[in-house]
């Protein structure tokens, strides 16, 4: 079956624009050109845009979706995002997300590559950076079996409808043994066209066996305009692997965010992630990693700072599917005003996987009555011989530290600020590129340090 | 006069810890505050120094002003220095960023000039030669994985970087050995000047061979019963409170958990 059946049904009663189920919004975007790419895609994207059809958007009912409500999503009337539209992004934006001025960077735009804002620079022999769509258009062959996936292996929706839509994103080969030292930069950014549109990027990481590289992901925005990405990023690392992964998630107050990390490891691999979520009205920053080869590493880190009315929920899989591998999770998230912050980790430790260590902490911060913290440690093991630990705390700031630095002449609110910034730390000193920490601190402290505690970053 | 308390009141829901304490300390002097514990010294510190955890009636003038009306941070701008008994321990703040960030709030609030990291450093590099302190402290987070003499050490330095008017001292002595005391003292010591007070609160007369106080106070019951010059704590050595506190508060019941 190669069609969508049910795409025309007409808009419902009620705001105009917003849209009950998928079929609708399907209606409203419509898939990209058959033309486009090869005929697995072509034939991919169907599959997945009649999966989700009839799977339908999550609800507060799906386990993983309990928190999140998707209402305010629904309600805004989405466009598809036009390529080659003209845009406000200037190279001074760029430059401000910036973190090495010497490394490689790929900007996208509504999910569309923007090669006039992109920086390529030297890479070694044999490692090919570049755009999706351009390796697509030639064919792609070996890249089907990370579209064409069974449908069982789709988490919901939005996936499946990442699947469908997306135009372009970052594509990343790394051949055996080849080494990229400087950090690869992926600049995902949204504006409205006119109305508010839906990015859809797909990137691919492959770090083939015995290769390093390292990639940060920033998501940013123009200020004031609705958007909405459905983001995915898919790394596979092969035999003795290295990879490196941090995403800045910084888009405007008025914009939402939903992005998969999906990640696969073999027999010894490592790969460490790092995120920061600053940005959005509603962003959900879900971490899947399936640990499928012998004695596999992996650490997680994220920092979530929602504020006013912002949602961040931060859905993490871990999966022990192999002997003697290891996983460690640190979140940490600082709630203020009104904001909400999710922590919905699951660790699934499967037969067969014996000497499993894994480990996850959860620590949140609550700055104000109205803000909220929900957090939920999930383990399932069914193996003998495992070590796991997981532990979670939401708290105030400590009364006492406060009185003591505010005894000492530092204002009440830059007290404040100090005390949120030293609980951030933690998470911040974990991130394992200079520039990049350097460039992640003036974010936090920009957030944290208000006028009066104003001195300098607090390093 | 540079502080002085009047019939000051402090009690945290039912539990009233100073029922009434007078005191007045010149510019210059130094004033030890001696007592069985629960007898409400360390609150009385603390009060001074802002603590917000109290219901507080009296009047406590600092140089004339109402030293009750200010926040924790103004008193500290003003020159009120409380030395802590418990130091708090906070991870993730580097003791460096810390003193700068303490220091520049203080001089700002003072009309002096912020000091730079340089400036700074040359400041603390000096002042910790006081109290002995590595310069690998500076790199440390407040107080964390510090011993206790260490955390008192660093309280007395940070006075010395503060340079306040007035200087409560709540039980630094305890828990010190020789040495760490004759190190703190001696820090404590090369602040006393004309134009400081100090206010030293502790339980033992050993403290005071090496602070020499002008006038000694015993605490009980939540009140000053007894002053005297530094003869009152050798005669304390020798005979106790028992006395003093049996003759004073024999009519009220005993205050309990005088720290909060």
């Amino acid at each position: 079956m190669t069609t969508v059946t049910s795409t025309a049904m007409s808009t419902p009663a009620g705001r105009a624009g917003a849209v009950s189920t998928v079929a609708e919004l399907l209606s409203r975007l419509g898939l990209p050109s058959g033309g486009r790419g090869p005929a697995w895609l072509t034939q991919a994207r169907h599959q997945s845009a009649e999966w989700a059809t009839m799977r339908g958007f999550p609800t507060l009912k799906d386990e993983d979706w309990r928190y999140t409500r998707l209402g305010p999503l629904l309600d805004v009337p989405f466009e598809r995002a036009e390529a080659g539209a003209d845009h406000r992004i200037s190279s001074s934006t760029i430059d401000a997300l910036t973190i090495d001025a010497e490394s490689t960077r790929l900007v996208f735009i509504n999910g569309f590559f923007a090669p006039e804002l992109s920086s390529i620079t030297a890479v070694p022999d044999g490692v090919t950076v570049t755009n999706l769509a351009s390796v697509l258009a030639e064919g792609g062959a070996d890249l089907e079996p990370f579209f064409a996936r069974p449908f069982s292996e789709f988490d919901h929706a939005f996936t499946a409808l990442n699947t469908c839509l997306f135009e372009d994103g970052a594509f990343i080969h790394l051949p055996a043994d080849a080494h990229v030292t400087v950090p690869i930069e992926l600049v995902y950014l949204s504006e409205a066209q006119g109305s508010p549109v839906v990015s859809t990027p797909h990137s691919l990481i492959l770090a083939g066996p015995g290769s390093r590289v390292a990639v940060i992901e920033t998501y940013a925005g123009t200020s004031g305009d609705t958007t909405c990405t459905n983001a995915v990023t898919q790394v596979v690392l092969e035999e003795g692997a290295q990879v490196e992964h941090f995403k800045i998630q910084g888009e405007p107050d008025a914009a939402f965010h939903l992005a998969l990390l999906d990640v696969r490891q073999g027999p010894d691999t490592r790969f460490s992630s790092g995120s920061v979520a600053l940005g959005s009205k509603i962003a959900r920053n879900e971490v899947r990693v399936r640990l499928e080869g012998e004695g596999a590493g992996v650490s997680i880190d994220g920092l979530y700072l929602p504020r006013g009315d912002q949602h961040h929920d931060n859905p993490v899989l871990i999966e022990h599917a192999a002997p003697r591998c290891t996983s460690r999770q640190l979140y940490k998230g600082i709630a203020d005003e009104c904001g909400h912050g999710v922590f919905n980790g699951h660790i699934i430790v499967w037969p067969g996987a014996e000497g499993t260590d894994a480990s996850q902490t959860n620590k949140n911060l609550l700055l104000s009555d109205h803000a909220e913290i929900d957090t939920r440690p999930r383990l399932e093991i069914f193996t003998d011989d495992v070590k796991c630990t997981h532990g979670a705390a939401v708290g105030a700031l400590d009364e006492e530290a406060l009185f003591y630095l505010r005894s000492r002449g530092v204002p009440h609110e830059a007290a404040r600020a100090l005390l949120t910034y030293a609980f951030a730390r933690e998470v911040m000193d974990l991130i394992p590129f200079a520039s990049l920490r350097a460039h992640v601190n003036t974010l936090i402290a920009g957030r944290l340090v208000t006028e009066e505690g104003a001195g300098g970053t607090p390093r | 006069m540079m502080l002085q308390i009047e019939n000051l009141h402090a009690q945290i829901g039912d539990n009233e810890i100073l029922r009434g304490v007078n005191l007045e300390v010149a510019a210059g002097e130094v004033h030890a505050i001696m007592g069985p514990n629960g007898s409400g010294k360390s609150t009385l510190a603390n009060v001074l120094a802002g603590h917000e955890a109290y219901d507080i009636t009296g009047r406590v003038l600092f140089e004339g002003g109402d030293l009750l009306a200010l926040s924790p941070e103004d008193r500290a701008a003003a020159g009120v220095f409380l030395a802590f008994q418990h130091p708090v321990e906070i991870p993730g703040v580097g003791n460096l960023y810390f003193l700068r960030t303490a220091l520049n709030s203080v001089r700002r609030q003072r009309g002096l000039d912020e000091l730079d990291v340089m400036g700074f450093l040359a400041l603390a590099r000096e002042r910790m030669k006081l109290v002995e302190m590595d310069e690998s402290f500076m790199s440390r987070s407040v107080n964390e994985g510090f011993s206790g003499g260490e955390k008192k050490r660093n309280e007395i330095l940070q006075m010395t970087i503060l340079e306040p008017k007035l200087a409560i001292l709540d039980e630094t002595d305890s828990g010190l050995d020789i040495d760490a005391l004759r190190i703190v003292a001696g820090g404590v010591n090369a602040m006393r000047g004309p134009d400081r007070a100090m206010v030293v609160i502790t339980h033992h007369q050993r403290l005071l061979d090496y602070i020499v106080p002008d006038q000694v106070h015993v605490m009980a019951g939540g009140r000053i019963v007894r002053s005297g010059d530094k003869r009152l704590a050798l005669e304390l050595e020798v005979h106790g409170y028992a006395d003093l506190v049996q003759e004073t508060v024999a009519d009220r019941p005993a205050p309990v958990g005088a720290t909060p």
